[in-house]
């Protein structure tokens, strides 16, 4: 036997497997997307139509689809650098030599990542109730105005946010904490010596060292973040005013509560699209400006 | 009753084994007690409630077992749905009646027109015609009703007797009046709660007009009606007016300690507030609320005939003992047990005429109700349509839309979304029954 066909032998299984459950069915809701499979066509084939690029056509004019996209993209853009702002400053407290019980703290901060998200999102949207909430209560303590907070099409998306980041910064922490223990010590030894400050410490040795880390982190949050869902539905029910209606609530109004299978599968690959160009132009990005043999500029 | 039938029912499995065990030593064939197991599937409360009515039916019907699964009610329709395209739907189910056409298009259900002719307990003409008729689809019966559900208005007594009226209202006039002398937006109290994300209250209020809600046998949306605008206009100046928050029932939390408190003079919600208002209620309260029918235009109102039917499933293979748990569950007593247990309304009227139901109250206005309702259009994208309905009425409640381009903008939006079923229609086999549907 020579070494090519053993070499797909030992292949065979692995790609079978990734065949039957990955491709195909990413190419059936391809094929999906380009009829119009709706309630009538799941009683009676003959009512299923070949649309071709229809059911994109028809998106891309619908206005809830842009809005939808706009109020996914307004939730990347102001999560994402949040998210990743609070895990990096909970990562440096928590590595720093200065703090005290690390254990607590880290797993204090790593809770919520672990909670359920519709319990967790239940228990806010009690702390942000316009009349009886607590953040209203802290407010009034302040002398401001309250709030209404998930009522008002203006502010239910900022506290969504919120949640999010709230909910998911434990997570980034930890690879954070661990890219940050990775950094050899004797760097900042040297850098001390030689009088930087601890400014000039972070900006020269603490994220240079960590930018393999940091672009993980980016390209798993954003895609993470692309793909909201969880929290409108419990917290707002993509509501006042669908401001909180995401591309994935979309996708799931669509096909799972009106079971368009069509369009909904049109609505996923084109978030799909989406989301494989903005990690391309990121990865893009963070070449740019590099050595040729991956050490920082 | 439970505690009686439950050593039973194990004795009887012992029973059974030893006949089957046996059986299988002889090598002959007996009938296996598998064949008989009946699943149910029930939604949302009703699923705990129906538990207690089972023992009797399975004491009285020993062959049969029946395998009650409960769905809840956010999940309930997708899960429908879903059980039909994998094939796997129960036996019979509780079915909403707004779902009910959506399953007939899938040729999902069995007609039950032969059964109840020559049944002695369903009997049509004892139920509330209009409830009945949500069930008949293009001529045909394809469910039971089981408990209905019709909106109408909950009120406090005592804060309508303060402001100086005797009686609910009942024309939309004199409602505007009092919801006018009730409301204090700046002390936060309103004359009604009507959440902005439930289509039900501008839909009970559209279905009083005149003009039904789609035109052409359901090809298209019939909202820029002189009927629907008049509704739609009188619900959104109830909130221009601040007479209702403009809330959804996310933010509304909890609706009776708010009633009850009086932030709230009206809620125009369904039967099962009954039960919730009892619990939720001082006693001292108890007096001060009472329900009446919807108001209409000018006189008594229509409200949307709602609530569950029973249905049996053309996939099942025991079609004749669903149809007995239908039966059992259809008797009036039976009826008023599950009123007791739950406070959902019976369906017959004779099932009114005695136990907890004849001498409640609170119950009358439901009862003097139900006899004026009017079904939702029988299509299967009612349910997408009114949700459609209610998102472009928050708009014009939030000032971004008028009146007239409200109406105009869900007509648009429920031509699209009937967009593939006048394609069906109009290539499906030429059926004059279906031409005439309302």
């Amino acid at each position: 036997m020579n070494s090519p066909r053993s070499a797909w032998l030992f292949l065979a299984p692995a790609l079978v497997v990734l065949g039957v459950f990955f491709l195909l069915p990413v190419l059936a809701a391809l094929i999906l997307s380009l009829t119009d499979y709706d309630l009538y066509a799941l009683a009676d084939i003959r009512n299923l139509r070949f649309v071709g690029f229809g059911n994109y056509w028809e998106l891309l004019h619908r206005p809830l689809f842009w809005s939808a996209l706009g109020h996914t993209v307004y939730f990347v853009a102001v999560g994402v650098p949040l998210s990743m702002g609070a895990s990096l400053g909970a990562a440096l407290l928590l590595n720093s030599p200065l703090a005290r019980c690390k254990p607590l703290f880290r797993t204090a901060l790593f809770a919520p990542v672990v909670t359920t998200v519709v319990a967790v999102a239940v228990i806010w949207r009690y702390l942000f109730n316009t009349k009886y909430g607590m953040a209203n209560y802290v407010l009034d303590l302040l002398g401001i105005h309250p709030i209404d907070w998930l009522g008002d099409p203006r502010w239910a998306m900022p506290t969504i946010i919120l949640f999010a980041v709230w909910k998911n910064f434990g997570y980034n922490m930890i690879i954070f904490l661990a890219g940050l223990q990775a950094i050899p010590p004797n760097l900042y030894e040297a850098a001390r010596i030689d009088g930087a400050s601890s400014w000039r410490q972070f900006r020269h040795i603490t994220l240079p060292m960590l930018k393999p880390t940091l672009l993980m982190v980016a390209i798993l949050t954003v895609s993470g973040y692309f793909q909201l869902f969880a929290e409108p539905y419990v917290m707002t029910e993509g509501g006042p005013l669908q401001s909180t209606v995401s591309v994935l609530y979309l996708m799931y109004d669509e096909g799972f509560k009106w079971w368009n299978l069509g369009s909904a599968s049109a609505v996923a690959f084109l978030l799909f699209l989406l989301m494989f160009a903005v990690t391309v132009l990121m990865v893009k990005l963070s070449r740019r400006g590099e050595h040729p043999d991956g050490g920082p500029a | 009753m439970t505690h009686g039938a439950r050593p039973r029912r194990s004795r009887r499995g012992l029973w059974l084994a030893a006949i089957a065990v046996s059986g299988a030593l002889l090598g002959s064939c007996a009938p296996t007690p598998a064949g008989h197991e009946l699943t149910f599937w029930a939604i949302g409360r009703e699923g705990e409630a129906i538990m207690q009515l089972l023992p009797a039916f399975e004491h009285a019907h020993p062959d049969i077992r029946v395998n009650v699964q409960q769905l809840p009610l956010t999940a309930a329709h997708q899960k429908l749905l879903t059980a039909f395209a994998g094939g796997s739907t129960p036996d019979l189910s509780q079915l909403g009646n707004t779902w009910l056409p959506e399953l007939v298009a899938l040729h999902a259900l069995e007609p039950l027109q032969a059964r109840v002719d020559h049944s002695g307990v369903v009997r049509a003409d004892d139920y509330f015609a209009s409830i009945w008729a949500t069930n008949v689809i293009d001529g045909t019966l394809y469910g039971v009703p089981w408990y209905v559900d019709t909106r109408l208005l909950f009120y406090r007594k005592d804060l309508l007797k303060k402001a100086g009226f005797d009686a609910p209202p009942r024309t939309w006039a004199q409602w505007r009046s009092q919801l006018a002398a009730l409301s204090d937006p700046a002390q936060h109290r309103y004359g009604i709660l009507l959440p902005t994300n439930e289509y039900e209250q501008l839909m009970s209020l559209a279905l009083q007009q005149p003009e039904p809600l789609l035109r052409d046998g359901g090809r298209y949306g019939n909202f820029e009606s002189a009927g629907f605008k008049r509704a739609l206009g009188f619900y959104v100046d109830t909130f221009k007016l601040k007479q209702a928050p403009a809330i959804t029932n996310v933010e509304a939390g909890n609706p009776w300690t708010e009633f009850g408190r009086g932030v709230y003079a009206f809620y125009l919600s369904g039967p099962w507030n009954i039960g919730e208002f009892r619990t939720r209620l001082p006693a001292t309260q108890q007096d001060d609320w009472a329900t009446a029918p919807l108001p209409g235009p000018t006189g008594a109102g229509i409200g949307a005939a709602g609530g569950s039917s029973l249905v049996i499933f053309r996939a099942s293979k025991h079609k004749d003992a669903a149809w007995q748990l239908i039966e059992y569950l259809s008797q009036p007593a039976v009826q008023q047990q599950f009123y007791e247990l739950l406070g959902d309304m019976p369906p017959r009227r004779s099932s009114w005429e005695g136990g907890a139901l004849r001498d409640d109250p609170k119950a009358r206005a439901f009862r003097e109700q139900l006899e004026q309702v009017k079904p939702t259009p029988p299509v299967p994208e009612w349910e997408r349509i009114a949700n459609e309905m209610q998102l472009v009425a928050a708009e014009a409640i939030a000032g971004r839309l008028t009146i007239d381009q409200a109406a105009a903008e869900i007509d648009r939006r429920a031509d699209t979304i009937l967009a593939k079923r006048r394609w069906v229609l109009d290539h499906a086999q030429p059926d004059p029954a279906r031409e005439h549907t309302p």
